[in-house]
């Protein structure tokens, strides 16, 4: 009975637990199985222990290659749809203008249109207008789908921001610029991450959009599909094991910091 | 505003950027939303308005095609792929009803009972993303694989027997059945369930469940009757991120599927990438916005969050 009871007790817990074991569970065999050394051309069955893909990550012809090419684009797409987005939060968040009501379904609509639509949609503006499939086609559609994520995350952290503080600097005779990038930036600076952020993951890992308005480019997530075509290497799970260790040593490095600022304050 | 005029005056009113700052600021945020705007109109707005154009076009691709308002491509379309669409639909809808009932546990326990336990958990959830979600996708062949312990269990369970008369599984195998691409969309889509669903828990006053039990709520009248209903934003933006993407998708049912298991988003890419027939590509991507749309609006109005953005 004590046992029910306790059952009873933890279901929450223990459910989500399992969630999120179901969540990890794919990261797991990444992992291991980047410690394989598989038999034929697939990656799918444990064989033996060997840590041959780790010594030679690169060892694969054209995966470095597309990591590198997904890197520099995801840094491109960041910076032009934080920028553009930034500057439309400000304005939907500050000011009062004509059709905002149009404004903010074109900003939302994006979010709410399945990827395959808006991929296919832009192939067939880029092949009408007899556009060079490529790095500027993908870029111009990453920019395009990360924008409105930046908007929303960006629009949060303007709408709580207390505007007395940049009257108070304006009251203190600082100039329009010195207010926004002494004032009103740094205040905004979370926000302004976290879009930054998002928009990366998702340039990064995009795949459907890029598909279809690569042409004969190859991006890793394409890489990684043409692989699950012709035969995964190791080295895929080496690069996937990586990339998760890495994003989890930047989060807690940055959880370290923030925490170690907020004790300082208190 | 009224602090705001209050910057030094302008010594030189001639000069555009120095003219007050009230009369500069009516233009400001058309200055601020120009590029952002146009980027979406150019490439997210103009696209659609080409692919309704494409979509009532005939030709070939050696001739070229022209608009003949050719209306039966939709027709044909419709009648040829149905099945693709109904079952994108029944997909999607499983997978967003199995996130919601397999993330709203963790949002719970996250919101309301991690403790000091939460920032990392939080990582835990948002980790997984960084990993490449095709490379992840491909880790769900290798734990349904044929003969695997997972499926040996099910086997063993006569958990397959059951989801095979049902049709979900074919005998004992799992990949390459729908079971396999549901548990895959499920997968892919479900942190974008749980974070919605924990922003809007969190939100709320703890306080409210002391108040039910001191009113004689059971706990489980206090999830229905406070929880449940003050985290309704929270299922609606999570239900919709989770249905959308899932019910456009491709790589599920092309890693994890076969031939049976097709959804519209597989033919769409066929016909566009593959087969090169522009017009049907176009037609079958305009009704699954349309399709899309229609729900998204429907379901939105009758949840009545309105402001999402």
């Amino acid at each position: 009975m004590a046992f029910v009871n306790w059952l009873k007790r933890h279901l929450v817990v223990i459910a989500g637990l399992l969630t999120l074991g179901y969540l990890l569970l794919p990261n797991i065999v990444v992992t291991v199985f980047s410690f394989n050394k598989p038999k034929g051309r697939f990656n799918y069955q444990w064989q033996e222990f060997s840590t041959d893909a780790w010594k030679d990550p690169c060892g694969v012809a054209d995966m470095c290659g597309s990591l590198s090419l997904s890197l520099q684009i995801a840094l491109w797409a960041t910076l032009g749809a934080t920028a553009l987005g930034t500057m439309i939060s400000f304005a939907l968040v500050r000011y009062r203008f004509r059709a905002r009501g149009t404004i903010n379904s074109l900003i939302f609509l994006p979010m709410a249109m399945p990827e395959v639509v808006m991929a296919a949609s832009l192939l067939t503006l880029f092949l009408n207008m007899g556009a060079q499939l490529g790095f500027w086609t993908i870029l111009i559609a990453h920019i395009m789908f990360c924008l409105s994520f930046v908007v929303v995350a960006v629009k949060a952290r303007v709408m709580s921001m207390d505007p007395r503080l940049e009257q108070a600097a304006q009251d203190l005779y600082a100039g329009p610029f010195q207010t926004f990038f002494r004032v009103t930036l740094p205040i905004a600076a979370p926000g302004i991450a976290a879009g930054a952020l998002l928009a990366f993951a998702l340039s990064f890992d995009d795949f459907i959009i890029t598909n279809f308005n690569a042409g004969s480019t190859v991006t890793f997530p394409m890489f990684v599909w043409g692989a699950a075509q012709r035969g995964t290497p190791v080295q895929i799970n080496v690069i996937g094991t990586a990339m998760f260790i890495i994003a989890v040593l930047f989060v807690v490095a940055g959880m370290v910091i923030s925490n170690r600022r907020t004790r300082q304050k208190a | 505003m009224a602090a705001v005029t209050r910057a030094p005056a302008p010594p030189a009113p001639a000069a555009p950027q120095q003219k007050p700052p009230r009369k500069r600021g009516r233009l400001t945020p058309y200055w601020l939303l120009l590029p952002g705007i146009l980027w979406l109109v150019v490439f997210f707005a103009l696209p659609m308005i080409y692919q309704a154009s494409t979509s009532v076009q005939t030709g070939s691709l050696e001739e070229g095609y022209k608009v003949t308002w050719h209306f039966v491509t939709y027709w044909d379309a419709l009648s040829e792929y149905w099945p693709q669409f109904v079952r994108s639909v029944l997909y999607a809808a499983s997978a967003t009803i199995l996130c919601l009932l397999l993330g709203y546990p963790l949002a719970y326990l996250l919101a309301f009972r991690a403790g000091r336990w939460r920032n990392l958990l939080l990582i835990l959830v948002i980790a997984p993303f960084f990993t490449s979600f095709l490379i992840r996708t491909l880790a769900w062949k290798t734990i349904l694989a044929d003969g695997g312990p997972l499926v040996g269990a099910l086997n063993a369970l006569h958990v397959l027997d059951v989801t095979s008369w049902l049709g979900w599984t074919s005998g004992d195998r799992v990949l390459a059945t729908p079971l396999a691409v549901v548990c895959g969309l499920t997968y892919n889509f479900l942190p974008f369930m749980i974070l919605p669903l924990y922003t809007s828990l969190e939100r709320i006053d703890a306080r409210l469940h002391e108040a039910a039990g001191d009113l004689y709520a059971r706990p489980v009248t206090t999830f229905r009757k406070v929880t449940f209903p003050l985290s309704m934003p929270g299922v609606v933006s999570g239900t919709l991120l989770t249905f959308i993407p899932a019910a456009g998708d491709y790589v599920n049912a092309d890693l994890l599927g076969s031939t049976d298991t097709r959804m519209v988003g597989n033919v769409i890419q066929t016909q566009f990438l593959r087969i090169l027939d522009y017009p049907t590509a176009a037609a079958l991507s305009f009704i699954l916005m349309a399709a899309i749309l229609a729900m998204v609006t429907v379901y939105i109005r009758r949840s009545g969050t309105e402001d999402l953005v």
